[in-house]
């Protein structure tokens, strides 16, 4: 059928592209007067919300790629550039990072969307399939994205990921080898994972495009399960859909937002925030809470090469769920048992999660054991039959003439998808050695509205250039970056001045040194790791820029190690040059007490008592790991405002446009 | 929004139509401005980062560079020639008259009072950005005895002013200051 497509637009410049490629028509028609079913509830918002995300996530991500380095060696401190330096950097990475979580949340409820109303079921099976096709290549992307940042739980991750692969026999070791492009996850490997963790969001459009076109060849499937039987059950997409899905869009951003102002490494791992370490594995090492369930299924089966066998088949089976549920009717609203099942099924994943968030001990083997049972059997023996036995509820004659009204089923699953989300990440891993409380001291920066107290940071950062300093670096400080401390020009330019530092080679080729500037970096005390070891007992004085980070509870941990000397009980046997400390782990620390009363003198006569000292060294600290944070909290303010207003604009304009319907 | 109305209109929409624009006109604005909200930080961000700009000045000692050499020192990632002029050069390029000049300006407003002898300019041709010869005195430095860009033949006098060639303007002069007789800050 070639030849010029017909065209009717009026426009002369649309018509002339309209009839060599007739896209504008087929816009109007795909999500113009697309029939769709007029019964969707809020649930079907998901497919659209994924979609925002997808743009989102690329978007952000582009930029990102600008100012990252793929390198072991510069990886992490490129994305401390991007956190510092770059104009809204931390706006970017943080959109990006806590989009990873969004994307995850908004896809479970799209999936749990399908089961529920039965999508999945004839004419659907090739679009559920993309489906799941789509939820893998997420994952994919997802893992290999968390290895860039090149902290500790990106490097273990990968480890631990990758060595996944060894199980299997044979070919195991050599996959594994080709993967990591070395012996161990190193420069290649980080490579090629940012290489491919650009390219596969493509991918992912393509597939996802794809999924929609499949599903704009059967049609939406709705609440009521039954096929749309004629033009009443029916509005075009657009505006009934594009504005309900709107309405979505805009509550979606605002729990987005609230996440990247407001707790933005709520869903992350302190450990992360520590660089890549080959030689030395986290205490704790748990995975994102989206790959929880998964990794739970692993862990409770005790053979490696089956254990992960049993974690691709979790996933990989969800492609035979067309052919597993043999039940012709798709809405659980009409299928009592099923729908309770279901829900159980849907417990068991999250309690998959909570297991997989806890070490493999004691009652969460036996837990997870049971789960990960009914997660199979439930696919494989109750499916099928259940679909043979259950007697449904009687179906609705069409979808205008709904005999019998859905039923609150909907509102409890909102409240399980939404408990179990905040569940599995409420759970802080289970530690294996006594339990160390930390006192809980009040913060001028903590909680939602808290800013930092810049008298107190200014005079932590007296306590930390006057102690401190003598063993810590700060490497991800410059003198410059003492502006938001509210220092002034000159004041920074004198601070800087005062001290020295090597600045590159003089004409002979000599390293030479020279007063810093405000553009230096804070001085480092040692000249590499090496020799702060061999002056501090063997010991590494870890780099304080991210400290409050890097620890649980941070600034609680900090402000109780600093506070928290004392004289060894005469039961402990104390190693040669270690210090007794009620809070660090183990209680033997290889640093002295730093911090006394009277140790140093305030020019504004704020009293030092270790109290004062600990606290303000701990509010400089706060302010350094995330200079950003005030910034950060009244952006937030006005973003979830301003979004607030567009949810009830949008809300109120679907009101209007409904109304006719309703 | 000519589409909306028309598809709603087919579903015989009742109520009030002016509150209905008007919600359609306040979506539609909240939404470009969300976007617009959204692209800001993103566009942002490919401007100089604090640590580039943290850079943007670098001192230079003049001791060694002895009459009639220059030297090229980086600043900004772009290369700025710091030369020693002698007086003949500096007469020369005082005498220059404005009718001579393709972009009119004097030595003085080129130079530091009190510093005459010393030039200071951005070394890249006002042309196509290459950097011209002439800093060292064994360079080509064209007919006025400045530089010489090898690209496209574009001829500069000693004070940095184009005489000859497909060059529109005069080398530019950085903003610098003296901080000592022998010492100068560029930025």
């Amino acid at each position: 059928m070639a030849g010029l497509h017909k065209s009717e637009f009026a426009n002369p410049v649309i018509n002339w592209v309209e009839s060599r490629l007739p896209i504008f028509t087929m816009m109007q028609k795909e999500y113009g007067v697309f029939p769709t079913p007029k019964n969707f509830n809020y649930f079907w918002n998901f497919g659209a919300l994924a979609m925002v995300t997808l743009v989102l996530m690329i978007v952000t991500g582009i930029f990102l790629a600008m100012n990252y380095q793929p390198n072991t060696e510069l990886a992490f401190d490129s994305v401390q550039h991007i956190m510092r330096d770059v104009n809204y950097g931390w706006l970017i990475r943080y959109v990006h990072q806590n989009g990873a979580s969004m994307f995850f949340m908004v896809t479970y409820i799209h999936i749990f969307r399908g089961r529920y109303y039965g999508s999945y079921k004839a004419p659907r099976e090739l679009l559920w399939m993309l489906g799941v096709i789509i939820l893998l290549l997420m994952m994919a992307t997802a893992f290999m994205g968390y290895v860039l940042p090149w902290g500790q739980m990106s490097y273990w991750g990968a480890t631990v990921i990758t060595n996944l692969f060894s199980a299997f026999p044979v070919v195991g070791p050599k996959i594994v080898t080709l993967l990591w492009g070395g012996f161990s996850v190193d420069n290649p490997t980080l490579n090629r994972f940012f290489a491919l963790h650009y390219l596969m969001p493509f991918v992912l459009v393509g597939v996802v495009f794809l999924h929609v076109a499949a599903l704009h060849i059967t049609g939406s499937n709705n609440p009521l399960g039954i096929d749309v039987k004629s033009p009443q059950d029916t509005v075009p997409f657009h505006p009934f859909y594009t504005i309900k899905d709107s309405v979505g869009m805009c509550v979606f951003l605002m729990i987005w937002a609230g996440f990247v102002c407001f707790a933005p490494n709520l869903l992350g791992d302190a450990n992360n925030f520590i660089p890549a370490n080959p030689l030395q594995t986290p205490a704790d090492i748990v995975p994102e809470w989206y790959f929880l369930p998964y990794y739970g299924i692993l862990r409770s089966v005790p053979n490696k090469l089956l254990g992960v066998c049993m974690m691709f088949a979790s996933i990989l089976l969800l492609l035979a769920l067309p052919w597993l549920d043999t039940s012709k009717v798709r809405s659980a609203r009409f299928r009592p048992i099923f729908r309770i099942l279901l829900l159980v099924w849907c417990l068991t994943f999250v309690g998959l999660g909570i297991c997989g968030a806890h070490k493999p001990e004691g009652v969460w083997v036996i837990l997870s054991r049971l789960f990960a049972f009914y997660y199979f059997a439930h696919l494989l023996v109750v499916l099928p039959i259940l679909g043979k036995l259950e007697r449904p509820l009687p179906l609705p004659e069409s979808i205008s003439n709904p005999v019998v009204r859905g039923a609150m089923g909907k509102v409890a699953a909102v409240l399980l998808i939404a408990g179990g989300l905040f569940g599995m990440q409420g759970v802080t891993p289970a530690h294996a050695e006594e339990e160390i409380v930390l006192p809980q001291q009040k913060w001028s920066f903590s909680g939602l509205f808290g800013t930092v107290d810049i008298a107190s940071a200014q005079r932590g950062f007296q306590v930390y250039s006057e102690v401190c300093a003598n063993c810590h670096a700060m490497k991800y400080l410059h003198y410059r970056d003492l502006a938001g401390l509210k220092l002034e020009p000159e004041q920074i330019k004198a601070i800087a001045a005062a001290v020295t530092v090597p600045q590159g080679t003089n004409d002979e080729g000599e390293p030479k040194e020279g007063p810093a500037t405000p553009a230096s970096q804070f001085r480092s005390p040692f000249i590499n790791d090496k020799q702060a070891r061999s002056r501090n007992n063997g010991a590494l004085p870890p780099d304080l820029s991210l400290m409050i980070n890097a620890r649980e509870d941070g600034a609680n941990h900090v402000y109780a190690i600093l506070t928290g000397y004392a004289d060894a009980p005469s039961t402990m046997k104390m190693q040669d040059g270690m210090n007794y400390n009620k809070y660090f782990p183990g209680h033997q620390i290889a640093m002295p007490q730093p911090l006394r009363d009277g140790q140093v003198t305030y020019a504004d006569g704020t009293p030092t008592s270790l109290d004062q000292e600990a606290r303000d060294v701990v509010t400089f600290l706060a302010w350094a790991a995330n200079p950003e944070q005030t910034e950060r909290k009244q952006l937030g303010v006005r973003v979830i405002l301003y979004l607030g207003f567009m949810a009830c604009v949008t809300y109120a304009l679907k009101r209007k446009i409904w109304a006719a319907v309703h | 929004m000519a589409h909306s109305t028309a598809s709603t209109d087919t579903h015989g929409h009742p109520a009030d139509p002016s509150k209905r624009d008007m919600l359609e006109l306040l979506a539609g604005a909240s939404a470009a401005l969300l976007g617009a909200g959204i692209a800001w930080p993103l566009v942002s961000s490919m401007n100089p980062a604090k640590d580039v700009l943290a850079l943007s000045s670098v001192e230079v000692d003049l001791a060694p560079i002895a009459a009639g050499q220059g030297i090229v020192v980086s600043w900004q990632g772009k290369p700025i020639f710091v030369r020693h002029r002698t007086p003949e050069e500096v007469k020369a390029a005082q005498d220059a008259k404005p009718g001579e000049l393709n972009d009119p300006q004097t030595d003085a407003a080129r130079t530091k009072p009190g510093h005459e002898a010393w030039m200071v300019l951005v070394g890249i041709c006002t042309h196509l950005g290459c950097i011209p010869l002439g800093n060292k005195a064994t360079d080509v430095r064209g007919e006025w005895g400045g530089w010489f860009c090898p690209c496209h033949g574009s001829q500069y006098d000693t004070s940095g002013r184009i005489r000859k060639g497909p060059a529109p303007t005069n080398l530019a002069v950085p903003p610098y200051a003296f901080e000592s007789d022998s010492k100068i800050k560029i930025g």
